[in-house]
Parts: C-alpha cells; structure tokens; sequence
C-alpha cells in the first residue's frame, strides 16, 4: 500500500519536475518554474522517508540537516561574480552522490549478479567523473590552478588507456566476486583521474562548453544511480537534466563554431599555436580623452567580457551606462553568447547591477547595426572580439562568430596590459587604427571616466 | 534485478531523454545560467537513493558512512541548487516588475 503511495507521488514529482523545467526556459515565467520544480523534489524526499525499508532516521535527518545548512549557506554567501564556481561545485557534490550511493549499494547487496553489477559500476564511474571534473573545473575558475589547458605528451593515449582500464575492471568486477571490492577500489580511482586530466586538459575559454557539459554528466549520473536502486523518478529526472546540460552544450560549442570533440580534446589555447605577429601600433588613451569622445557619442554599445567579472565591474558599468544615457547617448550592451566562464554568465552579472533588459542585444542583432555605433566599449573581453576569426585563416579561432567591434566608428578596449587571452592568440583588434586601449583596472577606468561625467 | 526490469527502466530513459530535448530546445541566453542551476539541483534526486542507503537497518558500517556522505553531498546539491537558481531569478523578476512601473 505505502509502496503505491511512493510510486504515485513520485509520478506527480515527474508532472512538476517537467512543468518546471518547461518554465524555467522562459524568461517571464522562470522563477515559478524553479518553485514548481523544487516542490516536485520537496514531495519526492518526504514521501521517500514512507518506505518501509528505512528503518532507521536519526542518520537520514542529520545528513539533511548538515546538507542544508551547507546549501543555505552556500547560496546565499557565494557572489554572483563566483556564480560559475559554485555551479561547478554543487555539480561535483550531484556526482559524488551518485559515485556513494553505488558504491554504498555494493556493500548492502549481498548478492551481485551481472546486471546490478553493471549499473553500480556506470554509476561510479559517471559519478566519480562528475565529481573529479567538477572540482577540477572550480579549481581552474577559482583560479587555484592555471585556466591553461594542461597537456603532455601522449595525453590521449593515457586517456584511452584509463578507458580501456576501466572496461576491464568492470569486467572482472563481474565476474570475479572475491575480489570485486579492490576492483571496486581502482574503478573508483581511475574514474577521478579520467576526470581530472579530461578537465585539465581544457582551457578556461572552453570553461562555459565544460560546466554545461558537466552539467549533463551529472544528471546522467542521477541517472545510473536510478538504475542501481531502480527507482524510475532518478531516471526521469535525471535524464532530464541530462538532456538540458546536451543542449546547453550545443549551443555554446555552435557559439564557437567548434564541434564537442575539438573543445575536449584538441588542447585548444595552450599557446603552442601562436598566430603571426601582428603589425602596427597600439594607440592608448588616457581617461580624460575618452570622455571627450564619449561625451560626443550618439550611440555606445558596451561589449563585456570575463575580465568584467573578474574586476567585479558590473556595478560601475551600470552607474556609467546611465551616465552615457543622461548625457543623450543610446546605450545598448552586445553579449556574445559565450562570454565569461559559464553560458549566460553575462547575462547574470549585468542583471545584478539592475542593467534595464531592453539593452542588452545578443550577437546576432547587434552586428548588423555595428558599422553606424559611434563607440564600442570592450570590457574585459578578448577572444570573442578578435577580428582574426573572421578573417585570418590560419588563427586557431578562425570560423568563430565574433561581435564585429573592429566594424564600428570607434572602438575602445579597457584592459590591464598587452597580454593575450585565454585562447593565447593576439588580437588583431588593438592595433587597428580607429581602436584606443584604455590600460589600467576596468574598475577604475570606468569610475575615472564617470568621475569626468560627474565632475 | 530482472531482464524485464532492465528493459522497463531503459524504456524510461529512452522517453524522459527525448521528452527533455523536446522540452528545452529554445532557451534565451539571459536563462542559460538559472537554467544550468535549475536542473542541476533537479540531479540531485539521488538523495532519495542516498536515503533509502542510510536508512537500511542490517547495514554493514561502510555503507552506512557511505550512505549518510551521500546524503550530505545530495541535499547540499539540492538545497544549494535551488536557491541559487531562486536569488538568480530574483534578479531577473525585480528588474521586470521596474520596468512595468
């Protein structure tokens, strides 16, 4: 009888698992769709706590309680410039989950026959991935480690090698019971070391493809855990989040022209492809000349980048875009659509900073329009305004759509000094003739030039 | 673990994956990041097989430990998940209704 009670509610946990995430993919509608959504949950863990084979609570309730306070906490402490770690972080914890419970499992079943065998081992070694490359991910965004990708010698045969590893083992893990445990043990192993180096071999560029990515594996990874316990509403939802997490990361490897194989496992940025040099000179300006220009400007679009939130700039940019718009400016802000270090970073930040909707413009629609913007303002932005994309065929980036800064009247470029971004490729965009590099924090320079506004 | 059940439970991922491509293939960019979060916290679901772990009663020790980590890891994905998600739309909402006035 309680067994139908848990089945029925967990179809319901499905419906509102399915609504939400259908409102959470539009704008008007999201936040109702993540309520909906976590009802759906809320429902599914207390109608669990029915089933009769749990026997004892006081664990069940203390693990919660330290889960939550950890979460609350967590979420309301982290800024929203760290947004990319803490999702990479939380999705380590979904595949570590996932990696415990099958290993949990393996100590409860006292007998493991080929098929329960076979789901303990996918969901440790999604898990183990998941969990591994995540942290890896977070220690590259929280820059622990270097955001270059991590490459040696005979990467992908090692990598192949773990692979074929692994096969193995799970074959033995079947059919050698005495010692499945060690097996169990060096599965484990190797799937946290598959996803480390898979991780470290991507650069911090690729960050937004990788955590959508790694998004996906870790519903994938709710995924095989449902299957070790079969129970259908982990396979639901997981494959729901799995398929999210897919096109997430179809979306931002097509923003890169890129296919998924070349952003894992081509290196890309590691420097070894240095593009030829570029020839000319770099024009600087100074603040006080860039207001002049501004202060005549009809239009400006403001092209933001990863270096915005790592100055914590979003803030000042919104005072100074009101400033520009006061002073009979039209302001738009240009957002290419893997800017920053997760998909929609930008979007996120510029909506902290109460940046009104209506102005920012995705790629698409504000190319078009470039040629008559009176001055461009890229901030902390390098990769996706490089004109050599578009028109150098030997760059590493060339085929990736870019917004066409170097198309309009002027552009200014506010960065700390000449080095090359993440990819590691110069940018053909500071040398050219109407770009003026405004060096220094993009924090100050942005409050320098609205101190000349106000003053 | 029967072949039937295997079959049964491939049948539902099979579904709920195409259902979920269905469901999310056009996403404004503004909501690639509530997204993300969004269903990341969803993946968390495996706390109820964290759960039904921690809760058995002839537990071995391991599992048990393994069981009530798990629990910890998932609720923390779940909790932190959604609240962010939540403070994120927060943002989004506030600047909307502004606009309206």
């Amino acid at each position: 009888m309680i067994d139908i009670l848990i089945n029925f509610t967990y179809v319901i946990s499905t419906l509102l698992f399915i609504i939400g995430l259908k409102k959470l993919s539009s704008p008007a509608t999201a936040r109702k769709g993540n309520i909906i959504s976590s009802l759906g949950m809320g429902l599914a863990i207390i109608v669990t706590l029915l089933d009769q084979n749990i026997i004892s609570y006081e664990w069940i309730i203390f693990g919660i309680v330290v889960g939550t306070i950890i979460g609350v906490l967590g979420a309301r402490l982290v800024s929203m410039t760290s947004m990319p770690e803490m999702v990479a972080l939380l999705n380590g914890f979904g595949g570590l989950s996932s990696l415990l419970v099958g290993w949990g499992v393996f100590h409860a079943t006292h007998s493991i026959n080929l098929l329960i065998g076979t789901t303990i081992v996918l969901s440790i070694v999604i898990g183990g991935v998941t969990f591994s490359g995540s942290f890896i991910a977070w220690l590259k965004l929280k820059e622990l480690i270097s955001g270059k990708p991590f490459l040696f010698p005979g990467q992908k045969i090692i990598n192949s090698l773990i692979l074929i590893g692994l096969l193995i083992t799970a074959y033995l893990f079947n059919t050698q019971p005495e010692c499945a445990f060690t097996l169990l043990l060096v599965m484990i192993g190797l799937s946290i070391l598959l996803g480390i180096l898979s991780v470290l071999s991507i650069g911090g560029g690729d960050m937004p493809v990788v955590i959508s990515l790694l998004n996906s594996y870790s519903g994938l990874a709710a995924c095989a855990a449902g299957f070790v316990i079969q129970n259908t509403l982990l396979i639901v939802a997981g494959s729901l989040v799995g398929a999210s997490g897919i096109i997430l990361t179809q979306i931002m490897c097509k923003s890169m022209n890129r296919s998924l194989t070349n952003v894992l496992f081509s290196g890309f940025g590691s420097g070894k492809t240095q593009s030829k040099q570029v020839e000319g000179t770099v024009n600087p300006i100074t603040v006080e000349d860039a207001y002049y220009i501004l202060e005549s400007a009809q239009s400006a679009v403001v092209v933001p980048g990863y270096g915005l939130a790592v100055a914590q700039a979003q803030h000042v940019v919104k005072e100074f875009g009101q400033l520009l718009e006061a002073n009979g400016c039209d302001v738009k802000y240009a957002i290419h659509p893997v800017a920053g270090r997760m998909p929609g970073h930008m979007n996120v930040l510029l909506a902290e900073a109460d940046v009104p909707y209506d102005q920012l413009v995705e790629m698409d629609d504000i190319n078009p329009i470039i040629e008559s913007v009176d001055v461009c303002i890229v901030i902390g932005a390098n990769d996706v305004v490089n004109p050599d994309a578009r028109d150098n065929k030997e760059s590493t980036i060339y085929g990736m759509p870019i917004i066409n800064v170097d198309k309009a009247r002027t552009a200014f470029v506010l960065k700390r000094s000449m080095s090359p971004g993440f990819a590691g490729i110069q940018n053909p965009l500071f040398f050219k003739e109407n770009t003026r590099m405004l060096f220094g924090d993009a924090k100050q320079s942005v409050q320098g030039l609205i101190s000349e506004f106000k003053g | 673990m029967d072949t039937q059940l295997i079959i049964f439970l491939t049948f539902i991922l099979i579904l709920s994956i195409a259902l979920g491509f269905e469901l999310i293939s056009k996403v404004p960019s503004t909501l690639h990041t509530p997204l993300m979060s969004g269903s990341n916290a969803i993946s968390g679901i495996t706390l109820l097989g964290a759960m039904s772990l921690a809760g058995l009663t002839e537990h071995h020790k391991l599992s048990l430990i393994l069981g009530v980590l798990a629990v910890i890891f998932a609720t923390t994905n779940v909790v932190g998940g959604y609240l962010v998600t939540d403070r994120m739309l927060e943002m989004f909402k506030k600047k909307e209704k502004k606009e309206i006035l």
